[in-house]
């Protein structure tokens, strides 16, 4: 018998509760949480397909430390030690130990995909072991979102969220980047100007926290944030490129994020509109029943409601808008 | 209840669902893709050792027609032949697709894609990733479908104008309209519980296999035969339900992990198997159809690895089947582990670090779950419940089931394989028959003049059968129900078959169907895994159902389906199909004989008659 806290609730709120479970040798903590399931609590939800860590559906915090439950052995708690177990705090509850991560698939689809090269037909791709392997560590994500959860930049920061899109998204990047072949060179350009690179600090929690190893700052962030760097023709960086070896470069400082909004690129021949920006669009105040007010009588103001709400001040932040100015770089 | 309108509904996000779902999006069709979990989870993620391809960049001696004969000879001459020679001819195209996606295989030296050796394969031919192929296979099709969704959302401003995943969605039964074809689906976002109606003419299901019925399987929990279950109770037919594959490396230590799967490549890079006496022993073990191929001494075995030209292979990459058999046999004559598995070995042929490369995830597993060090010891290893070869009955070109509008693609249709799946045929079967079905749904969904209509009648049915567990006072605890059956299919219907435990588990399995009709799920509607349980009860039952008075039927041993009591393989046998089908009075299962499809003289031609004499029957081979 071994003691476990586990958090029950959902969006309104929840609590700790306490369970004397049975554990026998070898067991992980998703196999508590069966157990749990199939003699105290049926309706006890969590999230899980393989266990075996390869799936990534399982990510929760034990002992506060984010991790999968199918790859936690109980043997490394002491007998009398209590385990307790509760959701991923960066993301909404759904209930229970099941959150939503809604934000992560968003992100996902914000990143533009792999762009095959144009003149290479499918069955003429060659590439060397070499060249891929470096794409391939990133391409080892089993999504699990652990490093999303850890990284401070949006834990506990909502506000964050719009603008950053997570390790997980950084190695994907990086891993796009790396792909030999590639149609897109400016991976990096869009990781600091649309996914929020510049927010990262570098601290490493998301490598300490992912379970298959991925060394997500040394090999993704970093390089990224240099190049990015060095691509803007930093003229100290060239010159220290070329006197000193690599291992003796500074490194490089995180770019800030830019005031307003980043600087959007824009495809040539494209309409000077960015589409992968979700901005809110600027709308008239509706009431409660989902209209606008339209009684005349009750209207602070003469004529109609204004179709961008009357609340809108002019001119807008350009940071809001999917318009971009085709002469501002 | 929402309700939403597509062109094809796509139920199942696994390899042969995506795939199904881009291609029927590439044909300008409205798509919705069903996911039980999210997206991106689907089982698919555990095959490990590759997707099998005839592209011989490795061998240049690989062609369609060695895959094709490989693929006839592992399902024991069983398969509809149409679907392997579309499966040989088809799988190359389909895996350098992947590479125009973002896909990134091993290479070899020259940069083409790597292929690795597999048991059953003649010539190296699966493409592959470390051992995370499926994994690299599920996230490619994603993305793919991402960047599809990117080109809709700069075209229409919405990313899912076109084509959305509906993650975490349960369908619980299809919709048929009064001339029987098909107008829907019905199910449940398992985050609330609510309820949901897709309208659409067009299905494909991909929704994998059954495992979930067994007690030590590699299955994970989505598997629970519901697209075969749907399917019948729409009217479709199984087929070849007593083909099981019995994984014969599943891990067998620690308990939590028992069932994992140790990749076949890890023989076919050199592991051995031995017994506690330390005896190699499948040199025992090798049948006669493959005398001819296989070493018969250890040393001529270890000279294979080195010049295959010259030496035969060894016993070890012998089709899994027979090894699972093997190590059954070695384990029931009390030459077994404690835990009821044998060893098997790398570390002995390999150097530690060859050994971390070539099987990274099976190196790091070990090490996290069990605190073995493959590249020291030896792991610990025994038969698993891995894969159903049977499944709905399909048209080999078009992938339609009996019911207009209805298409199966994946693990959840039936014939590809025959009685037996060679490794590393599932990945290239979902790519070629998912894209099939994707594309014969678009052209069905195009034809059609109208749009067949659901009947409110059938909606109303549905929900209230889903929500009776909840409001059942008093009612059976699901995971009690679950865990009897798998008692009952583990114990009855598991590696080794007998008659009268056969007609025990069907006696056994009847009365676990009259409790599972009285299950209860306690709590509410929100993300309630026992009430999701108690719904997929049904599903399993009527499977496992199957595949039990199938196993009876066939009085013969053959692929993955082996009778203690038959053990010989029959050539009569071998030209019968059994297929399943509900009892429109009843809902009982019912099974006919089917003549299994004479192969083209063309292809018969790509077999040596002596072969052939041992599958076939005198008189089928005066014939040809
Ligand atoms: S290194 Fe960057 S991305 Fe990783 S946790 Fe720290 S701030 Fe977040
Ligand atoms: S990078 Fe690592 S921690 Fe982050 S989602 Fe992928 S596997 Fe999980
Ligand atoms: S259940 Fe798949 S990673 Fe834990």
């Amino acid at each position: 018998m071994r003691k476990f806290k586990v958090w029950r609730g959902d969006s309104s709120g929840g609590r700790l509760n306490d369970y004397q479970v049975e554990v026998n040798e070898g067991e992980v903590v998703l196999d508590v949480i069966h157990r749990l399931q199939a003699t105290q609590e049926p309706d006890l939800a969590c999230r899980w397909n393989c266990k075996a860590g390869k799936c990534g559906s399982c990510s929760m915090e034990i002992n506060g430390m984010p991790r999968l439950a199918c790859m936690t052995r109980m043997s490394t708690f002491e007998e009398s030690e209590t385990v307790t177990v509760t959701p991923l705090r960066t993301f909404p509850v759904i209930r229970d130990l099941v959150t939503d991560v809604s934000y992560n698939y968003q992100k996902a689809r914000e990143l533009p995909a792999f762009a095959p090269p144009a003149d290479v037909a499918p069955g003429d791709y060659r590439m060397q072991q070499i060249d891929v392997e470096r794409s391939q560590e990133f391409r080892k994500c089993i999504e699990c979102f652990l490093c999303q959860n850890t990284c401070h930049v949006v834990r506990d920061h909502e506000e964050n969220k719009r603008e950053f899109a997570g390790p997980r998204f950084f190695i994907r990047a990086a891993e796009l980047d790396m792909h030999p072949l590639d149609a897109r060179g400016d991976r990096k350009e869009f990781a600091t100007q649309q996914q929020g690179l510049g927010y990262c600090n570098i601290t490493k929690c998301c490598t300490e926290v992912c379970p298959e190893h991925i060394k997500i700052t040394d090999n993704a962030i970093i390089p990224m944030k240099e190049r990015v760097v060095d691509r803007r023709y930093d003229p100290l960086v060239v010159i220290a490129r070329k006197i000193l070896r690599r291992d003796q470069l500074p490194t490089a400082a995180p770019a800030e994020p830019t005031l307003h909004s980043p600087p959007v690129t824009v495809m040539e021949g494209k309409a000077p509109v960015d589409f992968s920006r979700s901005a809110e669009a600027a709308g008239p105040e509706v009431g409660p029943d989902g209209h606008v007010n339209l009684n005349e009588m009750l209207s602070d103001r003469v004529a109609a409601a204004s179709p961008f709400g009357d609340q809108t001040q002019f001119p807008l932040d350009p940071g809001d808008l999917n318009y971009y100015h085709p002469d501002k770089k | 209840m929402d309700k939403y309108q597509y062109d094809v509904v796509v139920i199942g996000a696994g390899g042969a669902g995506l795939r199904a779902a881009i291609e029927a999006r590439l044909a300008g069709k409205r798509t919705a893709i069903i996911s039980k979990s999210l997206f991106g989870k689907a089982h698919t993620v555990m095959a490990e050792g590759g997707a099998a391809a005839a592209m011989g960049n490795v061998n240049s001696n690989d062609n369609w027609m060695v895959h094709y004969r490989d693929t006839m000879r592992g399902g024991k001459f069983l398969n509809n032949f149409r679907m392997a020679e579309l499966h040989a001819k088809e799988s190359p195209d389909r895996i350098w697709e992947l590479e125009t996606y973002g896909a990134l295989f091993d290479r070899t030296r020259d940069g083409r894609i790597s292929q690795r050796n597999f048991g059953g394969h003649e010539y190296p031919r699966l493409a592959h990733v470390g051992d995370r192929t499926g994994l690299e296979l599920i996230r490619t099709l994603q993305q793919k479908i991402v960047s599809l969704q990117q080109e809709d959302k700069a075209q229409y401003g919405d990313y899912e104008a076109r084509i959305r995943v509906f993650a975490e969605t349960t369908i619980t039964e299809l919709m048929l309209s009064p001339e029987g074809a098909i107008a829907g689906a019905f199910g449940y976002y398992r985050e609330s519980g609510e309820f949901v109606l897709f309208e659409a003419p067009a299905i494909v299901l991909a929704t994998g296999g059954v495992g979930k019925s067994y007690k030590v399987t590699s299955n994970s929990w989505e598997y629970t035969g519901d697209g075969h279950a749907l399917a019948l109770r729409a009217g479709a037919k199984l087929i070849n339900m007593e083909f099981l594959q019995f994984h014969p490396t599943g891990m067998v230590w620690p308990p939590s992990v028992k069932g994992i799967l140790v990749t076949e490549s890890v023989r076919g890079d050199g592991g051995i198997l031995t017994n506690t006496l330390g005896e190699r022993f499948m040199f025992k073990y090798v049948p006669d159809v493959f005398r001819k191929q296989y070493a018969e001494t250890p040393e001529e075995a270890d000279r294979w690895y080195t010049d295959p030209d010259n030496n035969r292979r060894p016993p070890e990459l012998l089709p899994r089947d027979e090894v699972a058999r093997a190590i059954n046999s070695e384990v029931k004559a009390g030459r077994g582990t404690k835990s009821g598995g044998v060893y098997l070995d790398v570390s002995k042929r390999l150097p530690a670090e060859v050994i971390r490369k070539k099987l990274p995830s099976m190196y790091h597993q070990f090490k996290e779950l069990a605190d073995v060090d493959i590249t020291k010891q030896p792991m610990e290893v025994g038969p698993t419940c891995h894969y159903v070869m049977g499944g709905i009955e399909v048209d080999a070109d078009t992938a339609a089931t009996s019911v207009p509008g209805l298409f199966a693609a994946g693990e959840c249709s039936g014939g590809m394989h025959g009685s037996n799946r060679l490794g590393g045929n599932s990945l290239s079967d979902l790519l070629v028959f998912g894209k099939r079905a994707g594309e014969h749904a678009a052209a069905y969904a195009s034809a059609l003049d109208g749009r067949p209509k659901v009947r409110p009648s059938d909606v109303d049915a549905a929900s209230e059968f889903a929500l009776a567990p909840l409001s059942r006072d008093g009612g059976e605890n699901p995971y009690t129900l679950q865990h009897e059956l798998q008692e009952v299919m583990g114990s009855l219907v598991g590696i080794i078959r007998r008659e009268g435990e056969l007609q025990q588990a069907i006696i056994d399995l009847a009365a676990l169907k009259e409790r599972v009709q009285k299950v209860g799920a306690t709590g509410g509607r929100r993300y309630n895994p026992g009430w999701h349980l108690a719904l997929d009860l049904r599903n399993m039952l009527v499977v496992s159902e199957c595949t039990a008075k199938a196993a009876l039927e066939r009085t013969e041993s053959r692929g993955g389906h082996t009778r203690e009591d038959y053990p010989k393989m029959d050539p009569q046998w071998r030209r019968i199909n059994l297929v399943c089908g509900l009892a429109p009075s009843s809902g009982d299962v019912e099974l006919t004989r089917q003549p299994v499809p004479t192969m083209r003289p063309d292809l018969l031609d790509l077999f040596d008659k002596s072969e052939l004499a041992k599958y076939m029957t005198d008189e089928e081979l005066s014939q040809s």
